[in-house]
């Protein structure tokens, strides 16, 4: 069912003003038609009849913020989405990262933690893992919770397992979790060079720098001011010669940065090219 | 005399056989509309998609698939990407969603109807084509009470007709289409 229209347009800015003031997370650079129809899903799920209920709430509960903030992120994430982008991961990127004595990718916005298990599986299988060290982070703390488990629904892993095939997997995925009644646990060694914590991308800054950079299907739920300040804070963090990956329909073709960046093949990978001399 | 408004987008909803209804109508629509088309069809995600290289040939107008921060832009044709929901921030920004399916579908022809329709109001035109699910209906209520048209393809007329049925029984329609009629309702929609 589609979510009911609860909540007008002025009401989205003082929900956002007043979840700002009161907790510091910052949404006036959202998308705001996505926006919108995330806080009208919550009304839904959460059963306000009116935005005078939920905005009551928010302000009165912080324990309700939590789970707001949960709701209001898409947490949507699959294992080796696009598996055409792993592919090129494996075929194109990883031999080049293989060069460094110690590789760090930073998947921002990882959600759940699929796309980082992913990338793990795909670096053991490139014989790099030993030296690598993966970054994965969300402005969500009980998400990670989730990616910190390595715990998935079993019903996924069909799909999962034929996306990995597709990216050029070759062994067995079911070597890679133990299976219990409803779900998968993933193999614990995949854990052990991922580092999960939350950041920000609104509001907090750089604090690292990698080889590659992995924020898909982000930035499509910020406007293009927003999306111009995390490509300075990804330029920020990202080396000479490193790379950026973003979703399959995002670009980094509006942005001042584009010139420093070459695109590589079909798949929405940029390579950064010395200009910091 | 009632001064008619200006359509300033045709936003068209199908599933299962809708795209010999489309193609035809790419085949047969005016080059000079003064307003844009948008498609929003259910289709498989495909690391290349072929759908509107596939359209293009057969269209004297430019057929663009959105990507994130695309403009829409009259005269043109755009087609909603597979696996991402299709929303309207204003008349010329749009954005994607990667949110839960609606329908067992992303994109959602309710969504996108639905969304379109609190921007563009009564200057907006929902079509829903031939489709086996009942993605639109929903959507073709919100464009019905935000005052824009709702035209639906003849279901006798539709390939797979469960969709436009479904439709027909619950939304308060403008008209019937057919798809050998489509690209004149659409060409007649041009500024005057």
């Amino acid at each position: 069912m589609l979510e009911p229209n609860v909540v007008q347009d002025h009401e989205i800015e003082h929900l956002i003003k007043d979840v700002h003031e009161l907790y510091g997370y910052d949404f006036s650079l959202y998308s705001r038609a996505s926006f919108k129809r995330r806080v009208n899903r919550i009304c839904l799920i959460d059963k306000f009849t009116s935005f005078a209920e939920l905005r009551y709430t928010i302000i009165n509960d912080p324990e309700y913020l939590k789970h707001f903030i949960e709701e209001i992120t898409v947490n949507v994430t699959e294992m080796f989405r696009d598996p055409h982008f792993f592919k090129s991961l494996r075929e194109d990127i990883l031999p080049q990262l293989g060069t460094y004595p110690l590789i760090r990718i930073w998947v921002a916005g990882c959600s759940t933690g699929e796309e980082a298990y992913s990338i793990a599986i795909l670096l053991k299988e490139a014989g790099l893992y030993h030296k690598c060290l993966i970054y994965a982070t969300d402005i969500n703390p009980s998400v990670l919770e989730i990616a910190s488990s390595g715990i998935f629904p079993i019903n996924q892993m069909k799909t999962y397992s034929e996306n990995y095939i597709l990216s050029g997997g070759k062994k067995d995925f079911s070597d890679y979790y133990t299976a219990n009644y409803d779900s998968a646990k993933f193999d614990k060694s995949l854990k052990e060079k991922m580092i999960l914590s939350t950041h920000n991308l609104v509001s907090d800054s750089s604090f690292n720098s990698f080889q590659l950079i992995i924020c898909r299907n982000v930035l499509i739920y910020f406007d293009k001011k927003l999306q111009e300040r995390v490509f300075h804070l990804f330029d920020d963090s990202l080396e000479n010669l490193g790379y950026l990956a973003l979703g399959s329909k995002e670009t980094l073709r509006f942005s001042h940065l584009q010139n420093h960046y070459q695109q590589l093949d079909v798949q929405k990978i940029w390579k950064k090219v010395d200009h910091n001399q | 005399m009632m001064v008619d408004n200006n359509t300033e987008l045709v936003i068209i909803g199908g599933s299962a056989g809708s795209l010999q209804v489309i193609i035809h109508l790419i085949k047969n629509l005016d080059g000079e509309l003064g307003f844009s088309i948008i498609l929003v069809v259910h289709r498989k995600a495909q690391s290349v998609s072929i759908l509107q290289s596939l359209l293009q040939q057969f269209s004297k107008i430019e057929v663009l698939e959105i990507e994130d921060k695309t403009e829409i832009e009259a005269n043109k044709i755009y087609i909603a990407p597979a696996d991402y929901h299709l929303l309207f921030d204003d008349k010329k920004n749009v954005s994607l969603d990667r949110s839960e399916k609606l329908h067992f579908s992303r994109p959602s022809i309710d969504v996108s109807f639905s969304s379109a329709s609190d921007i563009f109001g009564d200057r907006l035109v929902a079509v829903l084509l031939s489709g086996a699910n009942s993605d639109g209906v929903e959507g073709l209520q919100h464009v019905k009470k935000n005052g824009g048209k709702v035209w639906i393809q003849d279901p006798d007329t539709a390939q797979v007709d469960y969709m436009p049925r479904q439709a027909m029984e619950q939304v308060r329609f403008n008209q019937l289409i057919t798809p050998e009629t489509l690209p004149d309702d659409i060409n007649k929609l041009k500024k005057l």
